[in-house]
């Protein structure tokens, strides 16, 4: 078991998703970071779905039961194990009693905890990601646990990646949307000249961007989003739907982030700044 | 022969949504829902792909793939063409208990005045209706229905409530629906359904799916109370009958 000591601001278990009810409603969920932990999972030569801590602004203190081997990923946090600073993308051994309290968030906003065959807690309609009501609980709470399994030894093939980390990237690949033929010239030039600052309206559901472009007054029925589509308002407010996004809307979906732009927005708080970049 | 002529766009590099006519209409939905059936049968492995109708439209997502539009566009228009009259799933006719008490009903009187109609009335034609699933999203388990009398048509509260309770049955504009879970939310609330729209206990939390209909009938708070309790222990039997295609 990891004991929770301190939660953080805001610590959730995910893996790569809940997929197969979105007819039903249900958001895919899973780590906003996919890049980020993807390589967290290879380094501990994990099943690629293998359930991780995320971890949002500010980290929890955790105490370690049984013997494995860690690594720490996405955005950078001081952290400690024992009193010893320890780095991302390289693999440590815990051993039982052990404690890794997080920091100071240095850069980017969430940070990522893997833990050698990852965490074992419930699968709920076959995913582990937190999402209430889905899950019973929105985020981990001191004074709880969360199950592992015990590995005394793991010789890891690779033991430390430098990484071309997505905490310093500013631009986002977009596709054109469903709706992108709305666009105005005007409103095009307005998307794709300027840069946006992160509105403090964001959170695993969305991203709003502060500035507003010229909106659009198009009424369309209902239909599907997805993580990563920009939806645009009449009121000329972008939202980006994130991994708990809603499965449906009725805004025009203008522009879809790539992949790897999901990852980069991920690491983005209210004020920073971003630009858009067609593919 | 398909009748309507439908459109192929790309959806970001893991889906393809397909478009008929910007209608709400029943024709398209079954049109739909058959191309559902004959894409699971004959091409798109249900393993790989997931397929999310919603009134007019059918997005397609493959997750785990990169994918070819430019192969995918013109093979989606002629299987299209090709897929002639196929049966979609069993559609079920489901009868969902509402209590309309007052207690419940919280905007009922206050539509009544804007509506010029008495209560009981409202009552009677909301759970007379018969309405069609076009749609479920926005929540887990969420339904967009349709077929709400043109009488009942009342707009949506100018300010939303921050939290509208579960079970809480809403009608704005067109549409009617239940809350499946606490939510915020700006349609008028006049009834609570006991029945759990959504349960991740089930094998199928959803028992609901796009194509099928919801009937409304009303109960009185003594058997919203029992309901309650079967609907809180998993045993609450619903009244469901098969719709011919």
């Amino acid at each position: 078991m990891l004991n929770i000591i301190k939660s953080g601001f805001f610590t959730t278990v995910q893996d790569t998703g809940r997929y197969g009810y979105r007819d039903k409603g249900v958001p895919v969920s899973g780590v906003m970071d996919s890049f980020s932990v993807s390589k967290i999972n290879t380094l501990l030569e994990n099943d690629e779905n293998s359930a991780v801590l995320e971890i949002t602004m500010t980290g929890p203190t955790l105490e370690f039961e049984q013997d494995s081997y860690i690594v720490l990923g996405g955005a950078e946090m001081a952290v400690t194990l024992n009193d010893i600073i320890i780095e991302n993308y390289k693999v440590y051994k815990v051993n039982a009693g052990d404690i890794l309290t997080y920091g100071k968030l240095l850069k980017g906003f969430r940070a990522y905890l893997g833990i050698k065959d990852g965490f074992n807690t419930a699968l709920v309609l076959g995913s582990r990601s937190y999402f209430k009501p889905i899950t019973e609980k929105d985020s981990i709470k001191k004074m709880s646990s969360l199950p592992y399994t015990k590995c005394k030894l793991f010789s890891p093939k690779i033991s430390k990646l430098k990484v071309d980390s997505v905490l310093d990237k500013t631009k986002l690949d977009v596709y054109k949307g469903p709706e992108y033929k709305l666009l105005t010239d005007n409103q095009l030039a307005q998307l794709f000249y300027r840069e946006f600052t992160v509105a403090n309206e964001n959170n695993r559901m969305a991203y709003q961007l502060n500035e507003l472009i010229e909106g659009n007054k198009v009424s369309m029925l209902t239909s599907a989003t997805l993580p990563g589509t920009i939806q645009l308002t009449p009121a000329g407010k972008l939202i980006i739907l994130m991994k708990d996004g809603q499965t449906t809307g009725g805004y025009p979906r203008i522009l879809q982030l790539s992949d790897m732009a999901m990852s980069i927005l991920a690491q983005k708080r209210s004020g920073d700044h971003i630009s858009f970049k067609l593919k | 022969m398909s009748s309507f002529k439908i459109s192929v766009r790309q959806f970001g590099v893991h889906a393809i949504l397909v478009e008929w006519p910007n209608r709400v209409e029943e024709s398209i939905l079954d049109e739909i829902l058959q191309f559902i059936q004959y894409l699971k049968k004959n091409h798109l492995d249900e393993k790989e792909w997931e397929f999310i109708p919603a009134y007019n439209s059918l997005t397609l997502i493959c997750k785990d793939t990169v994918l070819d539009f430019d192969y995918l566009k013109p093979k989606i228009k002629e299987w299209y063409a090709v897929k002639g009259k196929i049966e979609p799933a069993t559609r079920y006719l489901w009868r969902l208990p509402v209590s309309y008490d007052l207690e419940f009903g919280l905007d009922l009187e206050e539509i009544s005045g804007e509506l010029g109609m008495s209560v009981e009335r409202i009552i009677e034609l909301h759970s007379q209706s018969i309405y069609t699933v076009y749609g479920i999203g926005f929540l887990p388990g969420f339904m967009y229905l349709g077929g709400v009398p043109e009488v009942l048509e009342v707009p949506r509260k100018s300010t939303p409530r921050p939290k509208v309770l579960k079970g809480s049955v809403g009608l704005a504009g067109k549409q009617t629906g239940i809350y499946p879970q606490d939510s915020p939310g700006g349609w008028n609330i006049i009834g609570k359904s006991p029945v759990p729209m959504f349960d991740v206990k089930k094998e199928n939390p959803c028992f609901v799916k796009v194509g099928d209909k919801i009937q409304f009938y009303p109960i009185s708070m003594a058997e919203y109370q029992l309901h309650k309790i079967e609907g809180e222990v998993g045993i609450y039997n619903l009244e469901k009958k098969v719709l011919d295609a």
